[in-house]
């Protein structure tokens, strides 16, 4: 009995001393050298590529954010700001509820089914409002021209893309929110459409915040 | 191009890179585990724990160091997310609380990496660098030091000698998973992974105003999740997250990192049990599964059933612009046919059938390719009962690698096979059965079910990924997916060293006319007949109530 409770013992002393090495090697040494080494080769990216317009940072080029009036009195749900080009619903994301000092944004998705209630009526008002904010005298969009990533929420709520569809869709309207010509505006979206990495990986994309950042300065010069 | 074909390119680019690299990255990693030199390095870390690395242990051993470990691992993660509001370099965040902590301990060691908290708000920098990355490095290489064991005791003879359980943790660990994370880690942070210190910090928006962002070493953590097919992430959205996941590319680095171990060590298996032939049979099991849930998922996911996704026009929801419906699906499959369980996509949101593809992944036991280690002697355990059923058609005493598949061999295959299935329909009824488990689930009807069936399908074949809808912050599903997957780890563990000490004791039986050749086409064809017949007849009254009433409705 004795013997066998000071192997125990032995045991688990041993692995407390395996745990407590590699804990040096992979929590401490691993994250110390790559933070060094990506620090020195790509600090502008491992600080979360922020993107600066005005002389002041506007966000990260790798995160979406929401692109909303202020809110109006007595009102809840934000409008967009129709100036801008508008990103993908965001249904999933949340706010934190641990640690409350911080006001942090918890990414996420929606999780809702396929065949969920919830998920359909969500899909049906966005395709809705959609059709309606986009419709410009001398420009009908049709339900049927409302592209996918347009009416449902990304994974991390966070998707800082839209497809090209979507980004030639809002043209209309943000060419008369703006006054400018049409043409500009669909030439600036041809310029920040990225095709797929090597001609197949991924899918093409329009990043919305440079995008709308471009969309500033083009609209000051006027 | 159109979607669909440059989703089959990638997934053609992927079997390309796999083809190429598993060669020689099997080939190391049987030297790694087969060299009788250590490190100057590795000696210091030897010294350390007060091992001798040459010492021969038989499988008690092996599996009383395995166990040992492993326990030292959940209290000592647990401990550190108890004492988070007391350490520095933690943001001023709060305790962990005590259920939470227990599921989450267990979770990393078993490499599940099942979260039921959101890791933004929750952890600060040293429970994620200094706790939770280093079980993801360790928690794989216990995975892959078990699976060596195993392959000794076919490779070796007349001896209780499975190898040194301190001697295969280290150099899986120092040898193989540190260099090719750090490379990966900083490939990724070129990408535009984050990979800083800065904590919680203002960035400012287009809009005007400012929000808070957390920084951590985000890229560092990303690579071994992957490599180690692990899968707990840094952030709550996982690899979907632009932080974790930024490029289409990084991507299809990240499926090929959970994908690398897993299908290479079956050439490390065919090299130490000197006939690559065996290996190559292995391998072509897996990889026939592989792609053949691959090619199902994306056909069901461009079809897009279901009346939500039939509305949008696509299936979108929960997936990122920059991946489509083509590097999502071939993410999911990857990760639940690995033990992996990170997403790069929110599989609730799948078709019903998608949905289902991704739960039967994890029932077949994530053996195509499966977990780092895991993957390899779970499948070695299917071997094992395929070659005892082809013995009993042709009415002779089963063999693999000229080791006889006697009654007691039987046993300790079929006991390993019980295990999971067991957990996971039990604590899925026990759930359903009772009065509150069933108030956590987010959607209703057959997809409500599918929550809970997917959460311990998850928890006991320690993948990690989750129908997330499922609140899993609940007294009841903290512990019960924690027992679920020590016991899904452990469990298995036992059986397959015991397997592994008496094949090892074994002489050899010379090869016949009469033997059953496991490196043809043959043997992994009834391979694969097997590993879906049982798994069909074991989950198939569970699928029909879940995912097939939802697919088919």
């Amino acid at each position: 009995m004795n013997t066998s409770v000071t192997n125990t013992a032995r045991l688990l002393g041993a692995g407390l001393r395996a745990l407590l090495v590699l804990t040096l090697v992979t929590g401490v040494v691993y994250p110390l050298v790559v933070t060094g080494i990506a620090q020195a080769l790509f600090p502008g990216r491992a600080n979360g590529s922020e993107i600066r317009a005005d002389g002041r940072v506007v966000g990260s080029s790798l995160i979406g954010q929401p692109y909303d009036l202020p809110p109006a009195k007595g009102q809840q749900a934000p409008r967009p700001d129709l100036k801008w080009f508008q990103g993908r619903p965001a249904n999933g994301l949340g706010a934190n509820s641990v640690n409350t000092r911080y006001h942090l944004i918890l990414s996420g998705a929606t999780n809702l089914a396929a065949d969920s209630k919830a998920l359909l009526q969500q899909v049906r008002d966005a395709k809705a409002a959609v059709v309606r904010d986009n419709s410009v005298p001398g420009y009908t969009v049709e339900p049927s021209d409302v592209p996918a990533d347009a009416v449902t929420s990304s994974g991390s709520g966070l998707d800082p893309d839209i497809s090209p569809a979507y980004a030639a869709l809002q043209t209309h309207r943000v060419a008369a929110e703006n006054r400018l010509p049409l043409a500009r505006v669909r030439q600036l979206v041809e310029d920040h459409t990225t095709g797929r990495t090597l001609g197949f990986l991924g899918e093409p994309r329009v990043n919305v915040l440079e995008l709308n950042t471009a969309l500033k300065d083009l609209a000051a010069k006027g | 191009m159109g979607p669909v074909t440059a989703g089959v390119l990638q997934l053609l680019a992927l079997i390309g890179a796999l083809a190429l690299v598993h060669l020689p990255a099997g080939a190391y990693m049987a030297r790694v585990y087969s060299s009788p030199r250590h490190l100057r390095v590795e000696k210091w870390l030897y010294r350390g724990i007060g091992a001798d690395p040459d010492a021969q242990m038989t499988w008690p051993a092996y599996l009383r160091a395995v166990l040992a470990f492993s326990a030292v691992g959940v209290l000592l993660l647990y401990l550190l997310q108890r004492l988070q509001g007391v350490l520095p370099g933690s943001l001023g965040f709060s305790s962990v609380d005590p259920a939470q902590s227990f599921n989450t301990a267990v979770s990393f060691v078993t490499n599940t990496n099942w979260q039921s908290y959101y890791g933004e708000q929750t952890m600060g920098h040293v429970v994620q660098t200094a706790g939770l990355a280093v079980q993801n490095f360790v928690s794989a290489a216990v995975g892959m030091a078990v699976a060596v064991a195993l392959v000794r005791g076919f490779a070796r003879s007349r001896t209780g000698e499975l190898g040194n359980f301190w001697a295969d943790l280290v150099r899986g660990t120092l040898r193989i998973l540190v260099p090719v994370a750090a490379l990966a880690a900083v490939v990724l942070v070129a990408c535009g992974a984050i990979q800083n210190f800065s904590g919680i910090h203002e960035v400012g928006q287009f809009m005007g105003g400012s929000q808070q962002w957390n920084g951590g070493a985000v890229a560092s953590q990303e690579a071994i999740k992957e490599l180690g097919t692990n899968g707990g992430g840094y952030f709550n959205a996982n690899s979907a997250h632009p932080f974790e996941n930024p490029t289409p590319f990084s991507n299809l680095l990240e499926i090929f990192l959970i994908l690398v171990i897993p299908f290479s060590l079956t050439r490390t298996f065919g090299l130490m049990v000197g006939n690559v032939r065996q290996g190559y049979a292995i391998l072509s099991t897996m990889a026939t599964i592989w792609v053949g849930f691959v090619a199902l998922m994306m056909w069901t996911e461009f079809a897009h059933h279901g009346p939500a996704l039939q509305a949008a026009g696509a299936a979108m929801e929960g997936k990122e612009v920059r991946f489509g419906v083509g590097g999502s699906s071939l993410f999911a499959v990857s990760t639940t046919l690995t033990s992996t369980g990170a997403v790069d996509s929110f599989h609730s949101s799948f078709t019903g059938l998608g949905g289902g593809i991704a739960m039967l992944g994890m029932m077949l036991g994530e053996i195509a390719p499966g977990g780092t280690g895991s993957g390899l002697y779970g499948m070695l355990i299917m071997a094992v009962i395929a070659v005892f059923i082809a013995g009993l058609m042709v009415g002779r005493t089963p063999e693999y690698l000229g080791k006889k598949i006697g009654g007691r061999e039987m046993k300790l295959a079929a006991c390993y096979l019980l295990v999971t299935p067991t957990l996971v329909l039990v604590c899925t009824a026990a759930s359903m059965a009772l009065p509150t488990p069933p108030h956590s689930m987010l959607n209703s009807g057959a997809h409500g079910f599918s929550e809970i069936l997917y959460a311990f399908t998850s928890a006991a074949n320690n993948n990690g990924s989750a129908f997330a809808g499922l609140n899993a912050d609940t007294d009841w599903f903290n512990t019960m997916t924690g027992l679920a997957m020590l016991l899904g780890r452990f469990l298995p563990m036992v059986f397959v060293l015991a397997l592994a000490g008496s094949l090892a004791r074994q002489q050899p039986v010379p090869v016949t006319a009469g033997t059953l050749r496991t490196e043809k086409p043959l043997f992994a064809g009834l391979l694969v007949g097997a590993i879906l017949i049982i798994t069909g007849l074991t989950y198939f009254p569970a699928l029909a109530l879940g995912p097939l009433a939802e697919g088919l409705a």
